[in-house]
């Protein structure tokens, strides 16, 4: 599925999406497995929230990383992933 | 703490316990014939731990960074205090899995249970046949698993389904698949049976053929391309039939650490029939203590503790040497290579196993049961003839 600009996505129902202080990271569980999220992956799924389309997500990251430069190509494949895994659904 | 570390020496690691099973109870209405529970267990159901004391064990794993918390036995719910356990859980974040046949599964209970924040529930459910499905687990629970199935799914429950394959059902995999699709299944895992505590003692009648499994393991793939993300399958391969062993555990005291319903700690479900192994308990040792210091936890952490043919082994890091337990339980040496390794002195012994699958005089040996009345026979040194070839068993 392309990711477009205007989608709204969330954490899929049976995932739950957490800052873990013991791994110092933000973590994603579901039935029978967690990932540990890398920090990048971790500031994108913590924009998910059903509310925020990509768009919205990229604007905040790159107001919160100035120096970061054009992470929109970055974002967009971190959503597929995401939503390949199943970790995120369109709302 | 040295008094607990008896000289060995603690790896300096990153390990954490990630996945937290708590055994709660070896009490279970079930006498499944493929239970890794161990044959001895009658001997571990008393002294159960309180309420009070998972709660503590539960908030200490925590804050060694456990995330994943399966509650499970016997049969949990044979305990009236789960919800309590599971609204602590909750509390304390982790995501929380109810491990369970199903029986003592009520409207009440459940709905208990999603109000405290349980987050999934493992239901066992054993084959499409009433006939086969009261036969394996010697119960009559094959309706009520079906209704309890519904009532997960009507709860908005992630539906997990856990089916142990063996002879008995593995011609059966497509229509256990149907079944789970049927039920609104969201994971479905084929466990073949691995052979540890009462399946080990009931090898001959469990194990399929290498052909039965290879057309289970199709049947699944092509089912899979069918169903796509809908229902997540795992196929977990059987030991016996592989050239090398499994990464036990991810290894040991790496990722997983269980807590047995006496309050025991071990690094894994079947740890127990290891010599020489005093496992430490959390109602006399702290469990930070017990997890990075302890001889138990350290003993086989690693690839220290290897002899060849491991030791030098190009591929030690993919397996690091496989089961302890498997290894001990057939050969007799709990640092013996894992005899499913092609490269094992011992895998001799495997190559018999098959063979000995296949023999009509040894398949047709009454199953042995998981019951109480078994266990204490097992115990009290009867059953020697079944138990002979394995080292571990009393």
């Amino acid at each position: 599925m392309k990711i477009e600009h205007g989608d709204v996505y969330k954490i899929s129902p049976h995932h739950r999406f957490q800052w873990e202080e013991a791994q110092n990271c933000y973590v994603i569980l579901f039935p029978e497995g967690m990932v540990k999220l890398n920090p990048s992956a971790g500031e994108i799924l913590n924009l998910v929230d059903g509310k925020n389309t990509v768009l919205d997500v990229i604007t905040s990251l790159k107001n919160k990383f100035k120096d970061a430069g054009d992470i929109d190509k970055d974002i967009i494949s971190m959503f597929e992933f995401a939503l390949e895994k199943a970790w995120i659904t369109k709302d | 703490m040295a008094s607990l570390n008896n000289g060995v020496e603690s790896n300096v690691t990153q390990t954490q316990p990630l996945w937290l099973l708590a055994e709660i109870t070896y009490r279970c209405p079930l006498h499944c014939a493929f239970c890794y529970n161990p044959t001895d267990y009658a001997d571990y159901t008393k002294n159960e731990l309180g309420t009070d004391e998972w709660i503590k064990v539960l908030r200490d794993a925590r804050k060694l960074g456990a995330l994943q918390l399966g509650i499970s036995g016997g049969e949990p719910l044979l305990r009236d205090d789960i919800e309590d356990i599971v609204v602590e859980a909750n509390h304390l974040g982790y995501y929380s899995n109810l491990i369970t046949s199903g029986v003592g599964l009520t409207e009440k209970r459940i709905d208990a249970f999603k109000s405290g924040g349980l987050d999934h529930i493992q239901l066992s459910m054993h084959d499409i046949t009433e006939e086969i499905s009261n036969f394996v687990t010697d119960t009559s629970t094959f309706k009520l698993k079906q209704k309890v199935a519904a009532m997960i799914k009507d709860r908005g429950y992630p539906m997990v389904l856990n089916v142990v394959i063996h002879r008995y059902n593995i011609g059966h995999i497509k229509e256990i698949l149907e079944m789970a699709e049927a039920l609104g299944a969201d994971y479905v895992e084929l466990a073949n049976t691995q052979y540890y505590g009462w399946s080990l003692i009931n090898r001959n009648q469990l194990m399929p053929t290498k052909e039965q499994i290879d057309e289970a393991e199709k049947i699944t793939n092509e089912f899979r391309e069918y169903i796509g993300n809908k229902m997540k399958i795992f196929f977990v391969v059987p030991d016996y039939y592989a050239e090398r062993p499994k990464k036990c555990m991810n290894g040991w005291g790496e990722v997983f650490m269980i807590v047995t319903a006496n309050g025991d700690v071990l690094p894994c479900h079947s740890a127990r029939v290891l010599p020489d192994m005093n496992f430490p308990n959390v109602t006399n040792n702290d469990l930070k203590e017990i997890w990075y210091d302890s001889t138990a936890f350290n003993k086989y952490r690693g690839d220290d503790w290897m002899k060849e043919p491991c030791r030098s082994c190009s591929e030690k890091e993919n397996d690091l040497g496989g089961c302890r337990c498997q290894a001990f339980l057939l050969s007799g040496d709990a640092e013996a290579a894992d005899p499913i390794c092609t490269k094992s002195p011992h895998r001799h012994l495997i190559d018999q196993a098959l063979e000995d699958s296949k023999n009509e005089r040894l398949q047709a040996q009454p199953i042995i049961f998981r019951t109480d009345k078994n266990s204490k026979e097992i115990i009290q040194g009867e059953h020697k003839e079944r138990l002979k070839d394995f080292k571990a068993l009393p």
